[in-house]
């Protein structure tokens, strides 16, 4: 009789006997004495919860949160020019431009013309980016904060004047390697 | 006039009534903050905090909850059965803060003139009264599964009945072993008896049956059967709100206590101090609480790393290895002590 010879597709199950007593015993404790270890070493470690309203996540460079309108440093003027290319770049169309003409005694923008209204519907948005790339003069960029919740819809349009202002709380950053 | 507590001094009545007034209150302050210890622990097993908001380090947390069960609705399904299940809960309860009576926290002492046992009672039946009691709480979780007439909490309830009196059986033999050694069944002598060795060390498989048949005791994981929140939805309470809720809540707790004292005083010296320390008196009670709350850690502990056990394999563990285990260790030590 030749010896049982199973042939490369079939996967030998080798089965050891069944535990004794003893042994099964030896593995109860041992296995139960493992897991006590292994959630020991979890209070060693200690926790890992961050405690939300008071410490926030910190977030990556290229974070895409609530927007932010700039102005250019040196002459305080804003970036933006009223074109309304954001608005028509704008996947969810939660963007609405009106422009004006700057004259010389109101000069708001550094072009010709300015945005008179700069509202985000911010429950609309998608928090795509497509705003920031569409815009010529990086007026208008993605910035950190994810913190927009609010009572009422209304309360979510945001306009110029909160656009360009500086966060109330900044978010903080992810440092490098983190 | 029967002599129920075989002691050698006399306690006036009162004396008796403030003891029992200082235990209860101590074991009810003690309770919400073992629930808060207990969810604290947890969660630091698992990388978590646990309760921190409601108070200094969340300690006020209890508080909280107490008035929010308190607010909650009464509600009693229609096809329960109303006084069962009014009295139920409060048939858990009292035999669990019962078996607190006999606890032994410290030596006689002499306060103001007086000479005070600071434990309830000193029965002379220890052991037995606390296996009486446990026998009755039984009652309490039945009628309250049976009571409620909905088909989880029954299934909770029948398990319970199996399971509490299997491993009741393993519990009570690895007593005995104890009560052989010591030759007392009064709890006050079986400390004294354990000035030479604490017994866990002759005693260690006694120990090691005594305290997993705990677990099934208490109802605690790994052998919360009883509850099994996946399977039976909550068990035996799964219809209790509010107050009835919460009083099998504290019943669990203080059996927790009541088996850590236990465990203690039969096992780990009591109020006792190794290496021939004799503190003073007044240290008694505080030693005996520090040696519980290192069982009620394990506890917590055991309930953070073990999964819960499948029906057979409880009942078979109970059965096939702790009863032959406390039966081989009763009988080793009856040899000995004998010879």
């Amino acid at each position: 009789m030749t010896p049982y010879n199973p042939g490369a597709d079939v996967i030998e199950v080798i089965r050891v006997p069944a535990p004794g007593p003893m042994h099964s015993t030896y593995r109860a404790f041992g296995a139960t004495l493992k897991g006590m270890r292994t959630t020991f070493a979890r209070i060693v470690e200690g926790p890992l919860t961050i405690q939300y309203p008071e410490e926030k996540t910190p977030v990556y460079p290229r974070f895409r949160g609530r927007h932010k309108l700039h102005r250019f440093e040196d002459t305080g003027l804003e970036k933006c020019v009223g074109c309304s290319l954001c608005a028509a770049a704008c996947p969810a169309d939660c963007i609405r431009v009106v422009a004006a003409e700057n004259t010389p005694e109101l000069r708001v923008s550094a072009g010709e013309r300015y945005a008179a209204v700069y509202e985000i519907n911010l429950s609309r948005c998608i928090f795509c980016g497509y705003c920031e790339v569409a815009c010529p003069f990086d007026a208008i960029t993605m910035g950190h904060d994810y913190e927009m919740s609010d009572y009422t819809r209304s309360d979510l349009i945001f306009t110029k004047e909160m656009l360009l202002a500086e966060p109330i709380e900044r978010t903080p950053l992810r440092s490098e390697g983190e | 006039m029967i002599v129920i507590g075989d002691v050698n001094y006399f306690e006036p009545w009162w004396v008796q009534i403030v003891k029992a007034l200082v235990i209860f209150g101590i074991a009810f302050a003690v309770l919400p903050l073992l629930t808060v210890y207990e969810r604290k622990l947890l969660g630091r097993f698992q990388h978590r905090y646990g309760p921190n908001r409601v108070g200094p380090f969340g300690l006020m947390q209890p508080l909280a909850e107490i008035v929010k069960f308190a607010t909650k609705e009464p509600f009693r399904p229609r096809t329960s059965i109303g006084y069962m299940f009014i009295l139920a809960p409060a048939i858990a309860i009292l035999t669990s803060v019962a078996a607190l009576a006999i606890l032994p926290f410290g030596n006689v002492q002499h306060i103001f003139g007086r000479t005070v046992g600071l434990y309830g009672i000193d029965v002379s039946i220890g052991p037995l009264y606390v296996f009486a009691f446990a026998g009755i709480s039984f009652y309490g979780i039945m009628l309250g599964g049976w009571a409620s007439g909905s088909k989880y909490s029954f299934l909770g309830s029948m398990r319970a009945a199996a399971q509490l009196i299997s491993y009741e059986v393993s519990q009570g033999l690895a007593l005995v072993g104890v009560v052989i050694t010591a030759g007392t069944l009064s709890l006050t002598g079986i400390v004294g008896a354990q000035g030479g060795m604490w017994y866990i060390i002759p005693q260690f498989f006694g120990f090691l049956v005594f305290l997993t048949a705990s677990f099934a005791e208490t109802n605690r994981s790994p052998f919360d059967l009883v509850e099994a929140d996946a399977e039976l939805v909550g068990g035996y309470n799964t219809e209790y709100a509010g107050t009835g809720f919460v009083a099998y809540l504290f019943a669990e707790y203080v059996n927790m206590i009541v088996v850590s004292g236990i465990a203690v005083t039969m096992f780990l010296g009591g109020w006792m101090l190794p290496f021939g320390i004799h503190p003073p008196g007044w240290v008694d009670p505080i030693v005996v609480l520090v040696k519980m709350m290192l069982f009620i850690t394990l506890f917590i502990w055991v309930r953070a790393t073990l999964p819960r056990l499948r029906y057979d394999q409880l009942m078979s563990f109970g059965w096939k290895v702790l009863l032959p285990i406390a039966t081989l260790n009763t009988l080793i030590t009856a040899i000995l002590v004998v010879r």
